[in-house]
């Protein structure tokens, strides 16, 4: 009969030193164990008694969580003086206590001094009980508004990924096309049954998975065809907002294979055709379906991870690899890939140890490009201080010298330079953190030279430069800190009062600045009508004085003066100790003309950053207006302002996050004209 | 129990065509009815049965006296009334029959005893089969303490014996010594009237074996089970929970812990798992002193556990324990289970799932025979004004093409007079108003316009949310034109929205109104206060969570019942309490106005649904007779009926007019927390915290359907008002849609089933299933369909 449901009752009685604790609380001294064994049963069976009875309280209540008024209401039935004083809290923190040989749980309860609640001002009143109408079902089918659940489940989505055969679809797919899903299942069960010469089959049900209808209703074509137009098409002000709806629409679960095809394919066109620009908002694509809450994407993966990877190894990614940023495109792939083995990485399928295996292989490789292993070691690096610690350090000195070869050495390709750069300061950049953790504070140059080789003079000043940080943000943990991934630049800022119609070339930057900004507009050569200068971006942040946290990003376009060949030569960075410069300047001196606009006798301040890498020898042409073609009215194809907000406020959100709010509101103007801060 | 049902004609119901009509409450009731308060032995009972008791309280030593019961199994609080001068005599006869019996087992005189007991038996099952009404007269209150101790509960009029006498004692040797004082629910907190009916139900297991020896017997029983051929063993399968529960309480009662403690250990593990709510509370209780008033416990010992057994296998059984000499078990198989033993075919493993599971055991094929008028009440009373009204609709809209043909196909409907349906005036209903009639009009034109359902065409479903109530609804009620909603909460309020742009507004005060010109032709809308018009209005007055609310049909009052004991009444009109029904001692869990207005039921803790008239403060009808608390309540759409759902896994119906309970559907696994009829009043569903929903036919009085795919308890279920849907809303935050043409569609109601009670229930529950709608984090706690069949659901939202 019943022996395969075999029920767990144990009658549980309290301890019996619960009761002499109770009866010493009382000032009964000595009770006897044998009392106290009657005590106990008796006290264990009253209270069974009463959670039984508070029980049915809470099942007439419509709740699934007894409170503490359930055991109110029972004792009252019991005719029994409910306890006073205890009200119904999510959380009730019995604290343990032991000593002597005894243990013991008690409800803390602290003395509260009288006037210090006549003191404290009200608590805000709670809100009323309202009522509010929504259409749970038309017609029966459920409607995808913010009211109702999203359609699939992620759990549901898992269970389908992972058991097909179990999972009934339940929801609205098991109902609405009841019938078509039945004919589906009739007609598979009747070639089954034509077909059912095996005789293997025979015992068993014949049971197949009826095939899963993949049609999207014309609203979710429309749909589907608006979103990948905005994401890959040029404006910035839809693409957000596309993203956005990726991010956060609950109803995306049947797109979702044609979204991940759709990215995998792009990525591998445009890889061929060098299309940074489009490289990039597949991958902010593929960000938004990872932070869409709703969506389980581990039957995806297995697009999505080579796409990605692609992105972060690649071999060259643009048509002028020394001009463009794909160094960015590359950070913000790494963080991707991260991202997903942290979420989808399991023991079954180890992503993780495939990735880093991957990683590793193409570091190794002598042969390797100096693009693809700067993927390497940032794939590498953002995995975490663990990966870090055993893969990159112990690697550092031999990745040292292969890096001061190329840059100590003859100059045999700008290439090779500008990528050894970039690799060094990524080296840098991940490691100084984890080293400074690793290693005690007294930083010694020699040390470090000796452990780490040429890398080392610079690793350590890296290192005290990451201690102090750390310092300083526990010291001021809610500032808003810059984190600039490049290794920290001089600021040149020159002032140009005299005003008119272009922009005032006072930020001269060599092209290496490299905000992908302006590589991508480069990469989409054909859209702007001046091709071959690329607009540079800078990145004026407007403080007004009274709160600094109103920070806005603007975007102001200026232009390297010549192509890259004579500005970007890279200049040593070996200048990496040299604070950021910040000037703070008013608005009516320093904002430039184009930049008009500015709040009228406000007393807002320009803290203008650029970020190039140019020394300071280098900094003489920065002082004079060269020329410079009129700013670029074309919006930028990323948000370059977006991308740096997104880096500004956290370091570790990617990029090419839809960033900030006041990132994009200053955004579409999408010219270099700057706004003024509110 | 002194007081006997009598056959209808002696109800005391006056059908008065004229004047208020009224549902008198039984003679016996008043003047010492509640009166019996008075007495100091009924003092705090006074709650359940004390129209029973007020007619003990004058009747002297079960001298039968033609009162009305309310239901001969009303168990409370009476039975240590009349016993006082009735039991004298008969605990005397009892003894010795029992002596009798004790010397014939010791003399291994089994025949004899066997003959005995056999004769004892058949004398009372002639008994209960002569329950025709008008047969018997006077009232042995020793039969009707035997009878008491069957679960069978409201079975009046039964019990056809002298007063204490010869015949009864052989009745009470039947009925061994656990007959009498059935006293399983509130007995209040008064000790020490609690005492002699515990002791007296526990004498019983007086008589034990060798304590070490019950698990030998228990094992010995169940290889024997285990060992018998298929066919049987799922009906002896059924013998396995209730030997456990009374082999358990023996051993606790007579003491023997440990053996009680390895015994549970060993055993409850093969118990089926629909039984594991009891079986906790069994687990926890090991001492004699529990026993005392532990109502779970009681049940087990007032009425016997009905088991459904072919005759083969009872006679298998039988064999066996003889053979084994195995005293223990047939002991208890003779006193504390009912055998409903049946010719025929040994029903298979499903049939017997699908309908045990209760408290009790399943009904007995007796319990369901008898006739209920489930068709509905022509509405004469619709019809002739209906015509006047119509035409004055006529005049007044100029569409007379429109009315002509609906007209006809509503005065062909009700003159068809449906065989099923009860005699017009059974149950006097209160006369329509003008304004009633106005509303049964509107009701016809919203029906012309009403969406025919099907499996093709779902119905739209509007979720109307309760935000910030901090897991504290707990009853939602909306009117019959969806035009209020009415929630009760934890906090002891009662508040009413209005969902239509109309306000909710109040008369003025008494000084205000006195300014108004009573000529004016609008001084109805005068009256109104239009200044404290507003959207939400909230009535206090109660001192406990709101279980239970109910609108008035014609949206004048609306009712609310409370965990404070009382069931209270408000005007829509003044917004304050009218009257506040005191009577429930208990929390009251759920109430329902009728669908006539003027009367209405509420049920609660104190195991008793009570049927009131909204004029009387008293309640008309007590039905007594489930095992635990009384969940939830439900008027048959003809008035004639109310449903009740248990937390003691069983459905019964029960008569206004006498009382009666005529149904007893068991098969839910799980306390009963929502009811519904069919719009035509064939059916029944109901929901469990099982998750299931049940269907029922009410005049076969069969399970014809099983509806599986809720996974937390049924809070509420609709039918959609041609009844082609059934709406079913949920703790697991679903509402789901039936499709209940099907599931009434092919039902097996041929002779055969209909006369064993014998059901196979088709697995379609995935077919049934026509939609299943998520809510976010919102338990579904009511259903409603408007009369143009738009579904509105309701509940609270509760963050995670």
């Amino acid at each position: 009969m019943a022996e395969e449901k075999k029920l767990k009752l144990s009658n549980t009685v309290l301890p019996s030193e619960s009761m002499k604790v109770v009866a010493e609380s009382m000032g009964i001294a000595q009770i006897q164990e044998e009392t106290c064994q009657l005590l106990t049963d008796e006290v264990s069976y009253r209270i069974k008694e009463i959670a039984q009875d508070a029980l049915k309280f809470m099942h007439m209540g419509k709740r699934q969580k007894l409170t503490t008024s359930d055991i109110d209401y029972a004792l009252k039935l019991k005719n029994v003086e409910p306890l006073y004083g205890f009200h119904a809290q999510e959380f009730i923190p019995f604290r343990f206590a032991s000593g002597g040989g005894r243990e013991l749980y008690f409800y803390e309860e602290k003395e509260v001094d009288l006037s210090d609640i006549i003191n404290t001002p009200l608590p805000r009143v709670p809100l009323d009980v309202c009522l509010k109408a929504h259409w749970l079902s038309i017609e029966g089918c459920q409607p995808a508004i913010p009211e109702n659940p999203p359609p699939a489940p992620k759990e549901q989505q898992k269970a389908e990924a992972t058991e097909p055969l179990k999972s009934a679809k339940p929801g609205q797919e098991e109902d609405g096309p009841l019938k078509g899903k039945g004919q589906g299942a009739s007609t598979a069960d009747g070639k089954g049954k034509e077909k059912k010469a095996p005789p293997l089959l025979e015992g068993a049900p014949f049971r197949l998975k009826p095939r899963s209808i993949h049609e999207l209703s014309v609203e979710q074509q429309l749909y589907y065809k608006e979103i990948t137009e905005a994401c890959v098409g040029s404006c910035e002000a839809k693409r957000a907002e596309a993203l956005q709806s990726i991010a956060t629409d609950p109803g995306l679960y049947q797109m979702l294979p044609r979204f991940s095809t759709f990215i995998s394919e792009g990525v591998r066109v445009n890889v061929v055709q060098n299309n940074l620009a489009l490289l990039i908002y597949l991958m902010r694509m593929v960000k938004a379906l990872m932070d869409n809450p709703t969506l389980y994407l581990e039957k995806y993966v297995h697009e999505l991870i080579p796409a990605v990877m692609t992105c972060i190894v690649s071999r060259q990614l643009c048509l002028r690899p020394d001009v463009d940023n794909h160094w960015a495109l590359r950070d913000f792939a790494a963080r991707l890939v991260a991202q997903i083995c942290k979420h989808f990485s399991t023991t079954t399928n180890n992503i993780q140890s495939r990735i880093t295996k991957t990683f590793t292989k193409s570091w190794v490789d002598e042969k390797t490009p100096w693009t693809t292993r700067y993927g390497s070691i940032a794939g590498l690096a953002e995995l975490g201080h663990d990966v870090i610690k055993t893969l990159i350090l112990p690697r550092l000195q031999q990745e040292g010298e292969r890096i001061r070869s190329v840059l100590d050495g003859p100059v045999l390709s700008n290439i090779d330079r500008i990528g050894a750069d970039h690799v060094q300061s990524l080296l840098l950049k991940h490691c100084a953190p984890v080293l400074a953790k690793l290693r005690p504070p007294p930083d010694n140059q020699d040390a470090y030279r000796g452990e780490f080789g040429s890398l080392g003079p610079l690793l350590c000043s890296h290192v005290v430069k990451a201690r102090a940080q750390a310092a300083l943000q526990a010291q001021q943990v809610n500032r808003t800190t810059l984190t600039i991934t490049q290794p920290r630049p001089t600021l040149t800022l020159s002032q140009a009062p005299q005003p008119g119609p272009r922009t005032p070339g006072l930020l001269k930057v060599p092209g290496s600045i490299a905000l992908p900004v302006q590589t991508l507009v480069s990469a989409r050569a054909a859209a702007p009508p001046q091709p071959s200068p690329p607009p540079t971006k800078f990145i004026v942040m407007s403080s007004s004085s009274s709160a600094s946290s109103t920070q806005q990003v603007l975007s102001l376009s200026t232009s390297a003066p010549g192509s890259g060949s004579t500005t970007t030569s890279p200049v040593t960075t070996t200048v990496p100790s040299v604070q950021p410069i910040v000037k703070l300047v008013s608005t009516a001196t320093t904002a430039p003309p184009s930049t008009a606009p500015a709040g009228p006798g406000s007393v807002q301040k320009y803290i203008v950053v650029s970020l190039p890498p140019s020394g300071e020898g280098k900094g003489a042409p920065a002082s004079h207006p060269s020329p410079v073609p009129p700013p670029s009215s074309s919006p930028s194809p990323l948000g370059g302002s977006a991308l740096c907000g997104g880096k500004q406020e956290a370091g570790d959100s990617p990029p090419p996050a839809p960033g900030t709010p006041k990132a994009n509101g200053s955004q579409p103007t999408g010219s270099g004209s700057p706004q003024s801060a509110p | 129990m002194a007081a006997l049902a009598e056959e209808q004609t002696e109800v005391a119901v006056k059908l008065e065509p004229e004047g208020p009509p009224t549902l008198l409450p039984p003679q016996a009731g008043d003047g010492t009815g509640e009166g019996s308060g008075a007495t100091p032995n009924n003092g705090p009972n006074g709650g359940s049965g004390n129209v029973a008791a007020g007619a003990a309280a004058g009747g002297d030593g079960g001298t039968p006296k033609p009162v009305v019961a309310v239901s001969a199994a009303a168990p409370a609080g009476a039975a240590p009334v009349s016993g006082a001068a009735a039991e004298a005599g008969a605990s005397h006869d009892r003894q010795t029959l029992l002596a009798v019996l004790q010397f014939l087992r010791q003399s291994n005189l089994r025949e004899a005893e066997e003959a005995l007991r056999r004769e004892a038996r058949l004398l009372e099952e002639a008994v209960a089969g002569s329950g025709a009404p008008g047969e018997v007269d006077g009232a042995g209150a020793e039969a009707a303490s035997a009878l008491l101790s069957r679960v069978t509960a409201a079975t009046p009029g039964s019990a056809a014996l002298d007063a204490p006498g010869t015949g009864a004692s052989v009745t009470t040797a039947f009925s061994g010594s656990s007959s009498g004082p059935a006293a399983p629910g509130k007995v209040g907190n008064v000790a020490v009237e609690d005492q002699p009916d515990v002791s007296a139900v526990l004498s019983a297991y007086n008589q034990q074996g060798d304590p070490t020896m019950y698990e030998e017997y228990y094992s010995g029983l169940k290889h024997f089970i285990e060992c018998s051929l298929d066919c049987h063993r799922a009906e002896l399968s059924q013998l396995f929970y209730p030997l456990f529960v009374h082999m358990y309480l023996e051993l606790v009662y007579n003491q023997h812990e440990n053996e009680a403690k390895s015994f549970f250990e060993k055993f409850h593990g093969d118990q089926e798992c629909y039984y594991q709510d009891d079986l906790r509370v069994l687990s926890s209780l090991t001492k004699k002193e529990h026993m005392k008033g532990n109502e779970t416990m009681l049940d087990f010992r007032t009425s016997k556990f009905v088991l459904r057994i072919s005759r083969d296998s009872y006679q298998l059984l039988k064999r066996h324990l003889q053979e084994k000499h195995n005293n223990q078990i047939w002991n208890i198989v003779q006193e504390h289970l009912y055998i409903d033993i049946f010719d025929g075919m040994p029903r298979s493993k499903q049939q017997i799932d699908a309908m045990v599971g209760s408290l009790a055991g399943e009904a007995k094929r007796e319990a369901n025979k008898s006739k209920v008028f489930f068709g509905l009440l022509k509405e004469p009373e619709i019809e002739v004004p209906l015509d006047d009204e119509d035409e004055e609709g006529e005049n007044e809209e100029g569409k007379p093409k429109k009315k002509k043909p609906k007209k006809d196909s509503i005065g062909s409907k009700s003159k068809k007079q449906d065989p099923n349906a009860p005699p017009q005036n059974r149950i006097p209903l209160p006369e329509l108003k003008d304004s009633d009639k106005m509303d049964k009009i509107m009701n016809m034109k919203e029906t012309t316009k009403r969406v025919r359902l099907g499996p093709d065409c779902l119905p739209s479903i509007c979720f109307y949310t309760f935000l910030n109530a901090y897991q504290g609804l707990t009853a939602v009620d909306v009117t019959d034109d969806s035009s209020l909603i009415v929630g009760g909460f934890a906090d002891s309020t009662v508040r009413v929205w209005s969902v239509t742009p109309k306000k909710l507004r109040s008369v003025k005060q008494a000084s205000d109104l006195s300014l108004i010109d009573k000529e004016s032709d609008d001084v109805l809308e005068r009256i109104m206060d239009e200044k404290t018009a507003s959207e939400l209005k909230i009535l206090y007055g109660h001192s406990g969570p709101v279980y239970g609310a109910s609108f008035s049909p014609d949206r004048n009052y609306l009712l609310s019942s409370s965990e404070d004991g009382t069931v209270r009444l408000w005007s829509l009109q003044t917004f304050t309490c009218l009257v506040g029904y005191k009577g429930h001692n208990y929390p009251v869990w759920d109430t329902q106005f009728s669908p006539y207005g003027y009367y209405f039921v509420s049920g609660g803790h104190d195991r008793v649904a009570r049927f009131w008239a909204t004029d009387h403060h008293q309640p008309l009808r007590i039905f007594a007779g489930h095992l635990a608390d009384v969940n939830c309540t439900r008027f048959h759409p003809n008035s004639n009926y109310v449903a009740t759902g248990s937390a003691d896994r069983t459905v019964r119906l029960w008569d206004v007019l006498n009382g009666n309970c005529v149904r007893i559907f068991t098969g839910h696994k799980g306390p009963i927390h929502s009811l519904t009829f069919s719009p035509n009043g064939r059916f029944l569903a109901t929901g469990a915290t099982d998750g299931r929903v049940l269907l029922w036919d009410i005049g076969h009085g069969l399970m014809v359907g099983e509806l599986k795919g809720h996974t937390d308890t049924v809070c509420s279920l609709r039918f959609s008002r041609d009844g082609e849907i059934l709406a079913s809303g949920s703790m697991d935050n679903t509402v789901r849609l039936w499709d209940a043409i099907k599931a009434f569609e092919d039902l097996e109601t041929d002779d055969f089933t209909t006369a064993t009670g014998h059901i196979n229930l088709p697995e379609n529950s995935q077919e049934l299933l026509l939609g299943t709608y998520m809510t976010k984090s919102t338990p579904v706690v009511h259903l409603h369909f408007t009369r143009r069949n738009l579904v509105l659901a309701a509940g609270a939202y509760s963050p995670q």
